[in-house]
C-alpha cells in the first residue's frame, strides 16, 4: 500500500525526498506508468504540485524563472513565454490533450526524461538551466547536459527540480518547435525539432541553435547550427544543409511508430521547418502558437 | 497505510479512508457510488473518466484520489441542475450527438470546461477542447455540430427527456 504525503512547504518536500519519498506532480507519467503496468507506483509518494514555492513564473534580471509545477496549460497561455520563449509555448501546447496539459507539469516532463519529451528541445535551444535543490543545497545544470538516457537525468535521487531558468534571449532572436505526429492529440512526437535563430539589425542570421526530439536516447543538439546558417539566406540550399545536419545527428530506433530510416529523414524535415518558423517569427511573421496547429499538421507552412 | 480525508464531490464532502494509491475514478465509482463517470481504458487514453477539478477537466483514472483532497471535484452527476439538463446535455441529445452514450459523460465534462472558458468556440476550438475524448460510435460529426449550434452552452433549459 502506498504512503502519501501532501507537502505543505518546500522544506518538508525536500526532507521527505531525502528520506526516499518519490515526488509526484501531475502524475501523468508516474500514475499512468503504474496503470499501464510499465512501472509500479512507488511505495512512498510526496505530492508537490500545490507548493507555492514551485508555482511561480517570475521575470528576473537574467531571464524567466519557471517553477517546476507550472502546468503546460499555464505555460502555453503565459504571454511572456509566448513572446520571448516561443518554442517552449509551442511544445507545451502540443502535450497530450487539454486535460493532460491541465495537470502535467514542466518539472515532471523534464524529470521523466523521455527521449520524446516535447519541452526538452526548446529548453536546449533557449539555453535553459534546470534548477535542482536538495537538503544539501541548490545547483543548476544546463539543459544540454541534463538528460543521461531514456528516463535518466544527472539529478541525484534526493534532488527536486524546483525551477527552469531561461536566460533573456538576444534582440532579434526567435524560436519555434515543430513535431511530426500522426494524430492531433493524445500523441507523442514521432520526431521533433526546436530552433532558435538570432538576427542582426539588418536581418542577417548571426547565430542559431537546433535540438532534436525522439531520435536518440536523449534530446540532442545539432552540431554547428550557427556555422551552417550564419550569413546565409534561407534558400533551398541552406535549408537542405540544416536538414542534413539534423539527420546526421540522429541515431534513432525503429519501433511500431516509425522506422529508423523514416525518423532520420523526417527529423531533417522538422529541423528545416523549425528553422523557417523561428526565422519567420524573428522577422515579424505572426506564426501562432503552436506552429503545428497554426500551419497544418507537422508543417511550418 | 490508509489515508483518511474528506473528498468534495459535487459540493458534498465524502469522508474516505482509502489506500492513497487508488485512482480518483475507482473511488468515485467504488466508494462513493457515483457511476456516471465511466472507465474506458483506465489508461489515460480515452477520456470517458473525465471530471472537473476546480473547474478544469482531468482524467480521473490517472489521478490519485488523494491528489484531489482539498479540491472541488465535479462529476457528470453534478452537471445536471435538479431536473434541468445543461444546455450542452440537451444539445447533444437533440442533435444526435449521443449513440451508445459511453463517451458522453466525458464529452459533456470537457465541453462544459470549454464553454466556461470560451462561450463561443469555433468548430476547430471545439475539436481541440474535445481532443482528449474518444468516441467509437458517432464519428464526432454530430457531437461537434451539436456543440456548434448557436446558443448551446450559454443557458440552461428544462430537461426534455429523463437523464
Ligand atoms: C495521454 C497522455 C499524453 C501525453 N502527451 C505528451 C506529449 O505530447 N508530450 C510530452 O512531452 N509528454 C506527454 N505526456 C507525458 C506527460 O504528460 C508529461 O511528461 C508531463 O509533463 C509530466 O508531468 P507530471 O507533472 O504529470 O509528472 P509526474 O507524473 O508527476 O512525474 C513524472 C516523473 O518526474 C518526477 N518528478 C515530477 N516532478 C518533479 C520535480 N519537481 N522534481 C523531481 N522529480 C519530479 C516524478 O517522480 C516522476 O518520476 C503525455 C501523457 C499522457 C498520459
Ligand atoms: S478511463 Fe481514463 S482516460 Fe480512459
Ligand atoms: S456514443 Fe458510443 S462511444 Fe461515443
Amino acid at each position: 500500500m502506498t504512503e502519501f504525503e501532501i507537502a505543505s512547504s518546500l522544506e518538508e518536500a525536500l526532507a521527505l525526498v531525502a528520506e526516499g519519498y518519490r515526488p509526484i506532480a501531475g502524475g501523468t507519467d508516474l500514475v499512468v506508468a503504474a496503470r499501464t503496468g510499465r512501472a509500479p507506483l512507488p511505495g512512498r509518494l510526496v505530492s508537490i504540485e500545490r507548493l507555492d514555492e514551485l508555482s511561480g513564473i517570475e521575470p528576473t534580471t537574467e531571464g524567466l524563472l519557471i517553477g517546476a509545477v507550472v502546468t503546460h496549460a499555464r505555460l502555453m497561455r503565459t504571454q511572456s513565454v509566448i513572446d520571448d520563449f516561443t518554442a517552449l509555448a509551442d511544445a507545451s501546447a502540443l502535450v497530450g490533450s487539454p486535460s493532460t496539459r491541465n495537470v502535467g507539469t514542466i518539472g515532471g516532463n523534464v524529470m521523466n526524461a523521455s527521449p520524446a519529451m516535447d519541452t526538452g528541445a526548446p529548453l536546449v535551444v533557449l539555453n535553459a538551466e534546470i534548477v535542482l535543490r536538495s537538503t544539501r543545497g541548490e545547483r543548476r545544470v544546463a539543459a544540454a547536459d541534463f538528460w543521461a538516457g531514456p528516463g535518466r537525468t544527472v539529478a541525484e535521487p534526493d534532488e527536486l527540480c524546483v525551477a527552469l531558468a531561461i536566460p533573456n534571449q538576444p534582440d532579434g532572436s526567435a524560436s519555434a518547435y515543430v513535431r511530426l505526429e500522426y494524430r492531433r492529440a493524445m500523441e507523442i512526437a514521432v520526431v521533433g525539432a526546436a530552433a532558435r535563430v538570432d538576427l542582426d539589425g539588418r536581418g542577417r542570421i548571426i547565430g542559431a541553435s537546433v535540438a532534436l526530439t525522439a531520435v536518440a536516447p536523449t534530446i540532442v543538439a545539432v552540431d554547428g547550427a550557427t556555422e551552417v546558417l550564419a550569413g546565409r539566406s534561407l534558400d533551398p540550399a541552406t535549408l537542405t544543409d540544416i536538414a542534413d545536419a539534423a539527420s546526421r545527428k540522429a541515431t534513432p530506433i525503429s519501433d511500431l511508430r516509425a522506422s529508423d530510416t523514416y525518423r532520420r529523414h523526417c527529423v531533417g524535415v522538422m529541423a528545416r521547418r523549425a528553422v523557417e518558423a523561428a526565422f519567420g517569427r524573428a522577422t515579424g511573421d505572426p506564426i501562432a502558437v503552436p506552429v503545428n496547429r497554426s500551419t497544418g499538421i507537422g508543417a511550418a507552412r | 497505510m490508509t489515508r483518511t480525508f474528506d473528498l468534495e464531490v459535487n459540493g458534498v464532502a465524502y469522508p474516505l479512508t482509502i489506500d492513497p494509491g487508488r485512482s480518483l475514478l475507482s473511488v468515485l465509482r467504488g466508494e462513493i457510488g457515483l457511476t456516471g463517470t465511466k472507465e474506458g481504458c483506465d489508461d489515460c487514453e480515452c477520456g470517458a473518466c473525465m471530471v472537473l477539478i476546480d473547474g478544469q477537466p482531468v482524467n480521473s483514472c490517472s489521478l490519485l484520489a488523494a491528489q484531489a483532497e482539498g479540491r472541488s471535484v465535479t462529476t457528470i452527476e453534478g452537471i445536471i441542475d435538479g431536473d434541468r439538463l445543461s444546455e450542452i446535455q440537451a444539445g447533444l441529445l437533440d442533435e444526435g450527438g449521443v449513440q451508445c452514450g459511453f463517451c458522453t459523460p466525458g464529452m459533456i465534462i470537457s465541453a462544459t470546461a470549454l464553454f466556461a472558458r470560451n462561450p463561443d468556440p469555433t468548430p476547430d476550438e471545439i475539436r481541440v477542447g474535445l481532443s482528449g475524448n474518444l468516441c467509437r460510435c458517432t464519428g464526432y460529426g454530430r457531437i461537434i455540430e451539436a456543440l456548434a449550434v448557436d446558443g448551446v452552452g450559454r443557458a440552461d433549459r428544462p430537461a426534455e427527456s429523463g437523464s
